[in-house]
Order: C-alpha cells, then structure tokens, then sequence
C-alpha cells in the first residue's frame, strides 16, 4: 500500500522526533546547569585563590624589586649630602679661625688649602672674595686673584643664604666640578667676605662608580633642571640633559617606575640632596628583577589553566555520565507507568466487553428464540400465506443472531482470559482465534492470510491472554504495513526440540535499516501520529517474560518478519 | 403415550415463554416460573418429568435451586441453561445433581434430545 510506506519514514520525523527532541531539550538544559553549577562552585575558589596568590606574589616581587634600589638611592643620596656637609664644614671652620688678614695672605691661604686638600680631599682651589665682589687672594691652579664676582649669581647667593652650592660646570679648566662658598661678616656694618672653593666632581663620580651596578642599570647626578651633572651609562656626559626630567621633590629618597625615551620601562630611585642642586639618581630595568616574578606568574597561569582543564574534562564527563543514567533511569520508569497503564486499559475494555456481550447475549437469545418461534409456527401450520418468504426472513434473523453470538462469546472469552495464568494451549487455534479479529479487515482489503501450523505441533505452556496480546500485536503491525491485496503468513515451526516458533511475515515495505535496532524500543514507532511506540515494546517485554525470544527480520521492500520463539513448558 | 411436563424457570419472561411455545408446537406440556421460590411452589402441586432452569437468576438462584429440588424431589432431572462465561457454574451445578447443561443461545433440538435422554434416564432409573 502506497501510504503505508510515508507512514513508516514520517516516524522518525514526526512523533517520536517531536517527543525524543522535547526530551533531550529537557536534559540537554539539565546538563548545561550541571555543568555550570559544578564549573562555577569548583572553578570559583580556584581562580579567586590564584588571584590572591598572583597579587600576593607580585607584591612580593615588587617590594623586593623596589627596596634594593629604595636602599641605593637613600644611602648614596646620604653619602653625597655629608660629602658637602663636611667641606662646606671645614670652610666654616676655617673662616672663623682664621682672620680675614690672614687669609688674604697667599701664604697663609696656601698652608691653610693644603691642610684641607690632605684632610677632607677634592679640593682643587680656594680663593677668598671682599664684599665688593674681588678676589682678594686664591691659592690653585689659575690666575683668578683680582678677579670680580660681583655680579654672578652664586655671589648674590652667598650672599643671602649664608651658604652656597653651585651646579657642576667645566669653567676655564674644561673639567667638570662645583663650588662651595661660606660668607663671613667682617665685624663691620655691611663689610664681609666670602672663603670659596673649587671640588672636583670627579670624588662623586669614583663613588657613583664603585656602586658595583649591573651594565643595564645606570647611576648619576642630576640639577634641579635635568642636567647631568656626573657622566651617565645611557644618557649622556657631563652637562647633558637627562631625558628622564626631573622628579619631583621629596625629603626622603623614593621610588616611582618610568619609561626612557624608548618607552621602556625602568625603576627610578632617586634622593634630593640636602642644601645643594644635586638630585641622585640610580635606574634599573625591572625586567631583570621582574624575571623570576615573570616565570613564575607564567607557572602560577599554567597550573591554573591545567586544572581548569582537568577540572572542566571531569565535570563534563561527569555530567554527561549522571544525565545519561538520570535519562535511563527517567525511560525505564516511564516505560513501567506506560505498562501498567497499557494493562490497566486493556483490563477496562476486557471488562467494558464482558459487560457489553453478557448485556446483550439476553436480547439476542430473546430475538433468537422469537425467531425460531416464527420459524416453527411457519413450518409447523398449513401452508400459511407467504410461507417460504417468511422461513428465510427467519433464517436471516436467525443467522444474524448467530454472527451477534460469535462476537459477544469471543469478546466474552477475550475479557475472560485477561487474567495472567499460565495453561495448555495449542498455537493453531490460538492463533485462528486472534486472526479471526482482522478477517473483516483482510476480506475487505483483499488480503491474503495464510496459516500454516503442523499437524503433530505440540501443545505448550504459556499464558493464553498475553500470547493473544502479543500476536495481535504483531498481526496488527502487519496489516498496517501490507497494501490491499497483500499476503500475510503465518507459519508455525518447531525448529528446535524444545521451543515453537511462530513467524509472521508480510509483504509490505519493510522496516528501514536504521530503524530495526530501534524497533522494539519503547516510544519508538514508524507509524507517525497514529503510532504510541509502545505496541512492539511491550510485546517484546510480554514474549521475554513468557521466557521466549522475539527476532525481527526485514530488508527494505522485501517485506518483514517477526519471528517469535517460546518455550513448550512454561519456566514457571 | 404421556406427554412429558416440563417446567421452565428463568427470570428472562419473554425468552422462557417464546420457549415455552416452541416446545409446545413440539407437543411437550410445559409451564414456566420466573423466579426459584416460584418454582419449588409448583413443583408441590404438579409432576413434572423434568425441570429446565436458568443458573443466572435474582433470589435464589439456579444453583440453589438445583440443590433444593435434588433434595425434595431426588429423582426430577434438571437441565440448567448458562450464558457463554458461565461453564464454571454449569459445572458445579453439575455436581449439585443437574443432569446435563445447555448453553444459550438454545439450540431446539440439541434442548428436546436432552430433555428426552434425561427423562429416559430417569424412567430407566424408576424401571
């Protein structure tokens, strides 16, 4: 039959895609919350504990980065201010020991710069400076005696601190150094002098040498202006500006990172130093500080990464596992509920029948006997008129209510035999009997049914109710799928001494290839809406129970075969 | 020749009457009951060779009926009429002493051979 085979194909498609798609919709959410919630719970304290970890090991490195050059520029920062303290000191000292007519004299002046050079070392001139700005006597290497500061800015200065400490400059000598100038009042309103002297810078650079830094780092001195005032690795000689620029006043000695003109990014320690223009400063790169932090924040990822891998791989095969079992576990109890519900229905026609056929058995049997009646009275008087008329209206009446009787006695024995209880029975009959309930529909549908059982067939042990169950079952199956005009057999053989087989087979389409694995499952039907998916699934649960085997066999246009072994004596 | 009297009890009126008139075209002499007590009342006054009772009736049914006769009336046949889901009854009233059983619907003829056999039994038993 042409629909029957849309029928088949559409199965898949339809009702059960419908149903197995709403389901797998419902544990494919179940799963994505498994795996979410498990991820989250699992992979929340891992990644906030390595967070913690990674901030606390940063901070580590970082102060451990920061105070060696914290520790550098303080201490040489110190270094440089007593250095200056001490010389401008010593000139204190000298022009309160010394009279102003002494120290006008060369000589004396002389002895006096040879006292301090072999003292306090660095010294390369001293010359003493009247209040009008000359140089009244100079004890170096120049002829500067007689020459006028007056109106040079260091002078003004000295003049209004006290104190003076100049920038770095190369003067007429081309070579870097500074001057330290004191002011002492001469006892005069307004009358004093000025003690001044040259320091090679050349002191500060043997100290910022001997720091011992790595060939990437630098150390120098500054002005308030950015520019070098001892030679730089990176930046430039003497008197160059600094690219770094200058960083902002602290009393204490401080740390900031920056970035050089190559935009890379250095540590900058630096320290003011006290009563001068001088700022220390000292710049490393943070990258060779920052390696070890680095390979091991580098580890600290990996590990983290590894076991989110190998936490998500076991939430997710976990998942997958529980979900898998959960929709077992869910189709095994649907499966029962549909069983008991199936017999539960089968259990009210059979009682809805009985009650039916006995109700109506009366008024059959009333009919019945009226017309037997009629029958009599017609045969048994002298030719009454109409005679042969009226018998076969009986006779039709009559076998009316025979047909009536066969329906309710089998419906009557269908009912009685719902009850599981296992008996004698011979397949022939039994089979004849559930064949009976598809004549009318093979008589009009032009099929052909053939039944061939052996004559020496033996009786077996079985439940006549449930066998009844499952070759209607079956025979139903067969009908569905042949055309008008189709041929149904069904074959009973012993194959084996102790089993009968019964195999129906039809000439319909066939099952699928893809389909057969599925045949026999529940809710998997090939007849689309009309299908539950659970007739052949609970004919397979009905035949193992009886302790049989139930095979299929098909090949896409060759028909199918159901092939349905059971035991001669009952295993129970 | 004595025509056999047979008594038919059935709760079903219009069966057993139609019956009733079928046996009668068929010369047997017969009356119905409708109920079991109404039957054991006209078991007293007239001789009935043999008895035709339904298994399924309201009060007393066919199978106590069966007993009671058999222990009025020992010797009085009784063949019982039973439905199609009835044989167990049929049986047992069997063993109360009904002498065969029919199952409806009733087939005239098979009813007249037993009712014959049964009476046939009985005046060979009395002989």
């Amino acid at each position: 039959m042409a629909r029957e085979l849309p029928k088949r194909s559409t199965a898949a498609e339809g009702n059960q895609g419908i149903r197995r798609g709403e389901g797998s919709s419902r544990y494919r959410r179940l799963w994505w919350f498994s795996v979410a919630f498990t991820a989250f719970v699992s992979l929340t304290p891992l990644v906030i504990m390595t967070l913690v970890n990674f901030y606390q090991y940063e901070r580590t490195f970082t102060a451990e980065m920061i105070q060696p050059v914290y520790g550098l520029a303080s201490t040489s920062g110190r270094f440089i201010t007593d250095f200056l303290v001490e010389r401008r000191a010593a000139l204190s000292y000298v022009v309160r020991r010394e009279p102003y007519g002494d120290l006008c004299d060369p000589a004396r002046l002389g002895r006096v710069f040879l006292d301090m050079k072999e003292s306090f070392g660095g010294f390369v001139d001293l010359g003493v400076i009247d209040s009008d700005g000359s140089q009244r006597s100079y004890v170096g290497p120049f002829e500067l005696e007689g020459k006028n500061y007056k109106e040079q800015d260091w002078f003004h200065e000295v003049y209004v601190r006290g104190a003076h400490v100049s920038d770095v400059f190369t003067g007429y000598r081309g070579l870097p150094h500074f001057v330290i100038a004191v002011r002492k009042d001469d006892g005069e309103e307004g009358s004093f002098y000025v003690l001044r002297a040259t320091i090679d810078t050349e002191v500060l650079s043997r100290h910022i040498g001997s720091l011992d830094l790595r060939p990437s780092s630098d150390a120098f001195l500054i002005n308030r202006q950015g520019i070098l005032q001892t030679p730089s690795r990176h930046y430039g000689g003497v008197l160059e500006p600094c690219p770094i620029g200058t960083p902002p006043f602290s009393t204490d000695a401080e740390v900031l990172e920056v970035k050089d003109k190559q935009g890379e990014p250095r540590i900058l320690g630096y320290a003011y130093v006290e009563q001068s223009p001088f700022i220390f400063v000292v710049l490393k790169q943070p990258g060779q500080i920052m390696q070890s932090w680095v390979r091991l924040r580098s580890d600290i990822l990996w590990l983290l990464a590894a076991s989110g891998v190998l936490i998500l791989t076991v939430i997710l095969c976990g998942s997958t596992y529980l979900v898998n079992r959960i929709r077992e576990a869910d189709a095994r109890r649907d499966m029962a509920l549909h069983k008991t519900s199936y017999a539960n229905k089968m259990a009210s026609i059979g009682r809805m029948a009985a009650g039916v056929a006995h109700e109506i058995n009366n008024p059959l049997a009333i009919i019945g006997e009226n017309a037997s009646l009629l029958k009599d009275l017609v045969a048994m008087k002298n030719e009454p008129p109409e005679r042969q008329r009226l018998l076969s209206i009986a006779d039709a009446v009559l076998k009316s209510v025979e047909r009536a009787s066969t329906i309710t006695h089998r419906l009557l024995g269908f009912a009685k035999r719902m009850d599981p209880a296992v008996e004698r029975i011979a397949l022939g009959p039994l089979l004849g009997e559930v064949l009976s309930f598809q004549g009318r529909e093979a008589e009009y549908r032009n099929i052909t049914v053939n039944l061939v059982v052996p004559e020496d067939l033996p009786i077996i042990e079985s439940d006549r109710g449930q066998l009844q169950q499952v070759f209607l079952n079956i025979l139903s199956n067969a009908f569905a799928a042949v055309s008008d005009g189709g041929q149904i057999d069904v074959l009973v053989e012993q194959r084996e001494k102790d089993t009968v087989t019964v195999i129906i087979r039809d000439n319909g389409p066939g099952i699928p290839e893809h389909d057969l694995p599925h045949i026999f499952e529940p809710f998997f039907s090939t007849k689309g809406d009309y299908g539950t998916g659970l007739g052949l699934s609970i004919t397979y649960g009905i035949v193992e129970k009886l302790g049989g085997r139930i095979e299929v066999r098909s090949k896409p246009g060759e028909g199918a075969a159901f092939l349905v072994r059971l035991p001669i004596r009952s295993r129970s | 020749m004595e025509r056999i009297k047979i008594l038919i009890v059935d709760d079903e009126i219009d069966l057993i009457s139609t019956l009733a008139e079928r046996l009668a075209l068929r010369g047997f002499q017969v009356e119905t009951a409708t109920t079991g007590a109404g039957a054991l009342e006209r078991l007293a006054e007239n001789g009935f060779s043999v008895l035709l009772v339904d298994v399924k009736m309201p009060g007393i049914g066919g199978l106590e009926l069966t007993a009671e006769i058999k222990r009025v009336r020992p010797g009085l046949p009784v063949i019982l009429f039973t439905g199609h889901s009835s044989f167990d009854d049929a049986e047992r009233g069997m063993q109360e002493g009904a002498c065969d059983y029919l199952v409806k619907p009733i087939d005239i003829e098979q009813l007249i051979l037993k009712i014959r056999n049964a009476v046939g039994a009985k005046e060979g038993f009395q002989s």
